[in-house]
């Protein structure tokens, strides 16, 4: 067995770029809060024009759906103001969004499948309960802080689903693939949890 | 050549501040005392970890600015203003103080005196570190090989180890300089970002067959490789280290 | 090219702490495009965890993801490892 890691030294008056007085009840076990919004990528920022964005529901349903971005962009959108966690352990207060609620997305679909798996450009993948996606838990989000979403934080459009680990917002997403059987996607098959729910800090697979 | 091998896990060791030395208005060199320190090449980096009193951690790594010199590592830290662990290093440290570093890491953006030259080594910013600890290793060496440096800074404020560069000079090193925001009065070198025709009119011609090591951020670093290998020059000459977007 | 994107000296300490020898001087040979290169030379992505990117055409090589306690690497992406002991 291994000789256990020494204690780090704790630095004297250090505190990172953390910020202070913050409502603990709003932050999961082993977060922390911070102003900036990193990015994070698993590669190169996709540039997908918009002339050929599209985002489209495949997989287990009677009829596949897809929008081009006018069409995406003319239907219901609303504002949304979330805490958003990252695996990384940094949390984010109150960000806000503006996209379009995948309930509606979803309106009137015919499905029997119980899983989703959301695909972006780049070829990320990310996978979830598709009850976990309904009920005003997740949006397809085109703008942040007012402004058009940046292509470093996943513009023209990503996922998000703030009640997992931010991983599970695919950034510069194409669609949902709806199937019956569960797919780990990009991390949870190397490590990252299968569900991702921060409030029990399931962050590694095992936790 | 490849690198030798330095076996075993790496561990965070503590290191002692003994000296902070200023270079520029952002910049200083801060050397530890690391007592186990196992000795390190000219290229390599440590990983700095800080660790808040609640438990947070941050880590960093930081090119390794000094020639080998017994259990004395001396880091040259850019401090940004927004930075986590920088300003920390920079203004906080004090003499006598510990924090855990681990290395020395890296063995592929490596040069030691045995492999000669001609050498060239291109520096945009902070990028000059790594590539100071091949300078200074190469004159504690007493070694000779032609070696160019071109380096890339905003303004005669910024560049690091400016007069120790100047000594170095001759002997087979020739420092060049480009400012690219402003430039002193009187100024005749270059003045603009480091392109193709600047790499041509420096550095060597690729028949002389050449090893560069190139280091600043990521976009500095990218368009010198490109440059370089548009100008013939064998790619695989051509060692790289990024370091991430500029000024960040 | 992203701003963002460093390479594989970025993550030696990280190599060093999974493997216990030295790895940005390791030969990987792209499993897509064959091309072999140092790991030094790679590009680093890092995302919820860290990718690792062919510099010549772009294929993922590796992913690493690390908790306290555990590693987990993906290495499907590289035909071939040579490393020196």
């Amino acid at each position: 067995m291994p000789p256990r890691a020494a204690k780090p030294v704790v630095s004297r008056g250090w505190r990172g770029r953390r910020s202070a007085d913050v409502d603990s009840a709003r932050v999961p076990p082993g977060q922390y809060v911070t102003k900036d919004f990193p990015v994070l990528s698993a590669g190169p920022t996709p540039h997908t024009s918009l002339e050929l964005w599209d985002f489209s529901i495949i997989g287990e349903l009677a009829e596949p759906r897809r929008w081009t971005w006018e069409e995406f962009r003319a239907l219901p959108s609303e504002e949304i103001t979330r805490d958003i966690h990252c695996v990384n352990k940094w949390s984010k207060l109150d960000t806000v969004w503006q996209g379009v609620s995948v309930d509606t997305l979803l309106e009137g679909i015919e499905t029997s499948a119980e899983y989703v798996t959301q695909f972006s450009d780049g070829g990320y993948t990310t996978n979830l309960p598709l009850e976990d996606i309904m009920g005003g838990k997740a949006w397809v989000v085109f703008a942040y802080g007012g402004e058009p979403l940046e292509p470093e934080h996943g513009g023209p459009a990503r996922m998000l689903v703030p009640q997992h680990y931010f991983w599970k917002s695919a950034k510069w997403v194409r669609g949902l693939r709806l199937h019956s059987t569960d797919e780990p996607g990009f991390w949870e098959t190397n490590g990252y949890h299968n569900y991702g729910d921060p409030w029990q800090e399931q962050r590694y697979q095992g936790d | 050549m490849a690198g030798t091998a330095v076996p075993g896990r790496l561990t965070w060791q503590l290191a002692e501040l003994v000296e902070v030395v200023v270079e520029t208005p952002h910049v200083k060199t801060i050397a530890f005392d690391v007592p186990s320190w196992p000795g390190h090449q000219p290229g390599q980096h440590v990983d700095v970890r800080l660790t808040a009193e609640d438990g947070y951690q941050a880590e960093r790594s930081y090119s390794i600015a000094s020639a080998l010199d017994g259990t004395r590592v001396a880091l040259t830290v850019q401090r940004l203003d927004d930075g986590e662990v920088s300003p920390y290093l920079t203004d906080e440290l004090r003499p006598g103080e510990k924090i855990e570093l681990r290395g020395p890491i890296g063995g592929y953006f490596v040069w030691e005196p045995s492999e000669g030259g001609p050498l060239m080594l291109v520096a945009g910013g902070s990028g000059i570190v790594p590539l100071m600890a091949m300078i200074r290793t190469r004159a504690a060496a007493g070694n000779h090989a032609e070696t160019r440096l071109l380096y890339s800074s905003r303004s005669e404020d910024d560049v690091i180890y400016r007069d120790e560069l100047e000594r170095l000079s001759g002997d087979g090193l020739r420092v060049v300089h480009t400012l690219t925001d402003s430039q002193p009065p009187g100024w005749t070198g270059y003045a603009r970002r480091v392109d193709a025709e600047m790499l041509a009119e420096v550095g060597p011609r690729p028949a002389e067959r050449p090893r560069f090591y190139a280091c600043g951020p990521t976009p500095f670093v990218e368009a010198v490789a490109e440059a370089l290998v548009r100008l013939g020059h064998d790619s695989l000459a051509i060692k790289t280290e990024r370091f991430g977007p500029t000024g960040r | 090219m992203d701003e963002l994107m460093l390479d594989g000296n970025a993550i030696g300490g990280l190599l060093r702490e999974v493997f216990a020898v030295e790895m940005t001087t390791a030969v990987g040979t792209c499993g897509d495009c064959g091309a072999p290169g140092p790991v030094g030379a790679v590009h680093v992505y890092r995302g919820a965890g860290i990718v690792l990117r062919c510099p010549h055409c772009g294929n993922m090589l590796a992913k690493i993801v690390k908790s306290d306690s555990r590693v987990w690497i993906d290495l499907t992406g590289i035909r071939a490892l040579e490393v020196t002991i």
